[in-house]
């Protein structure tokens, strides 16, 4: 009863404090005018933000238009952007490069993510300690994360060439793992599964902590050995956990930028040149602007299209 | 959209909406693989069609 009357108390004092022609106004809304109240500013800044750069960019892919000549006329192309990017070789190899970065990092991540899943899995002395420790990583901005991976590399002073170098009786400075035309690709890939390992282990321990222990136990008076557990229980219901920790981690690879420009800047040569370093290149050093439009459309729609695969994923994890 | 009971048993979403994301599954590796050109020069027409496809099919009934 207490608690009523305060809250009456409550209202009569919001009521009193509200600006009276403000309150007139909204006393005739409906609930749902008020929610459009509330979204409206929302949908106008994502309008402003999102979808009108997309609109605009969709249209300047048609267009012959130069950032850094704004006063040129401006002439309609069609589909030629589209058509000599996609019949550009120095593209094509950008787009493979893209592709040793995804799956060797992918590959790589997961049988790492998985396996240290299945260790912290186990109830073990300093369990939280060494979790929070394998987390580090994924913490980090990328930003930060190439800036100090280049320190590391360095072929004189990086502890990393150091290391290596004690355990393979080398001497540090014999290679160089972001100026050496074979070793940069692995560099970036390296880096790419130090930072994100980490992610699919929680992916992977998700799909681990949902599997009921009934299985295991009823597996067990069947007399199912560790192996035979693993395949026929352990694997099969943490697949759909890993498809959705590959499909948003080859999403996410696929427009990397921050961390690669950092690291390689492409280089050397154009040897970890990944497509968005490209993009950036036609965009904002040869400035067309028409050109890599049409680049960063045929960009978004391949991670628009992985996205729906994602979303479809996420939605037969959601139902288990 | 019709309703359920009355939508074509052809045109169930789940084969549809496995299709379109076989083609765009397809038209990713076809953009990134490294054995053919022509086969590069036509990814982006086939995985805008599974994209395509997709959104349309999603909207089919179960």
């Amino acid at each position: 009863m207490t608690h009523t009357s305060s809250l009456h108390a409550l209202a009569r004092r919001a009521g009193a404090a509200t600006p009276p022609a403000f309150a007139a106004r909204v006393r005739g809304l409906s609930d749902r005018a008020v929610a459009w109240l509330f979204i409206t500013p929302t949908i106008v800044l994502l309008l402003a933000i999102n979808v009108f750069p997309l609109i605009w960019t969709i249209r300047l892919s048609f267009t012959n238009y130069r950032a850094n000549r704004p006063n040129a006329p401006l002439r309609w192309v069609g589909l030629e952007n589209y058509t000599s990017i996609l019949s550009d070789p120095d593209v094509w190899h950008a787009m493979q490069t893209t592709a040793h970065f995804v799956v060797w990092s992918i590959a790589l991540q997961v049988l790492l993510g998985f396996g240290l899943a299945l260790l912290i899995n186990r109830q073990f002395r300093g369990h939280g300690f060494w979790t929070t420790v394998i987390l580090l990583p994924m913490m980090l901005s990328p930003a930060v994360v190439g800036n100090f991976w280049t320190f590391l590399f360095q072929p004189q002073t990086g502890l990393f060439n150091t290391i290596v170098a004690v355990l393979a009786g080398r001497d540090p400075s014999s290679f160089q793992m972001i100026g050496d035309v074979a070793l940069a690709p692995w560099a970036i890939v390296l880096v790419d599964t130090w930072m994100w390992t980490p992610y699919v282990m929680l992916i992977c321990l998700a799909g681990l902590r949902s599997i009921p222990d009934d299985l295991y136990e009823a597996a067990e008076v069947d007399r199912a050995g560790p192996w035979r557990r693993f395949w026929s229980i352990t694997l099969p219901m943490v697949l759909p956990f890993l498809m959705l920790a590959v499909l948003f981690r080859g999403i996410e690879n696929f427009k990397m930028f921050d961390m690669v420009n950092l690291l390689t800047s492409g280089g050397p040569g154009s040897t970890t040149e990944v497509a968005s370093i490209t993009l950036k290149r036609e965009a904002f050093e040869k400035w067309r602007t028409g050109y890599s439009s049409a680049f960063a459309v045929i960009l978004f729609v391949t991670v628009f299209g992985l996205a729906n695969i994602y979303v479809k994923v996420l939605n037969g994890v959601k139902q288990r | 959209m019709s309703a359920p009971g009355k939508w074509p048993r052809i045109l169930r979403r789940r084969p549809w909406e496995n299709a379109a994301t076989a083609l765009i599954g397809v038209g990713a590796v076809m953009l990134m693989q490294p054995f053919s050109l022509e086969l590069y020069g036509w990814s982006f027409a086939v995985i805008l069609a599974g994209t395509a496809a997709f959104l349309v099919v999603s909207h089919f009934p179960e």
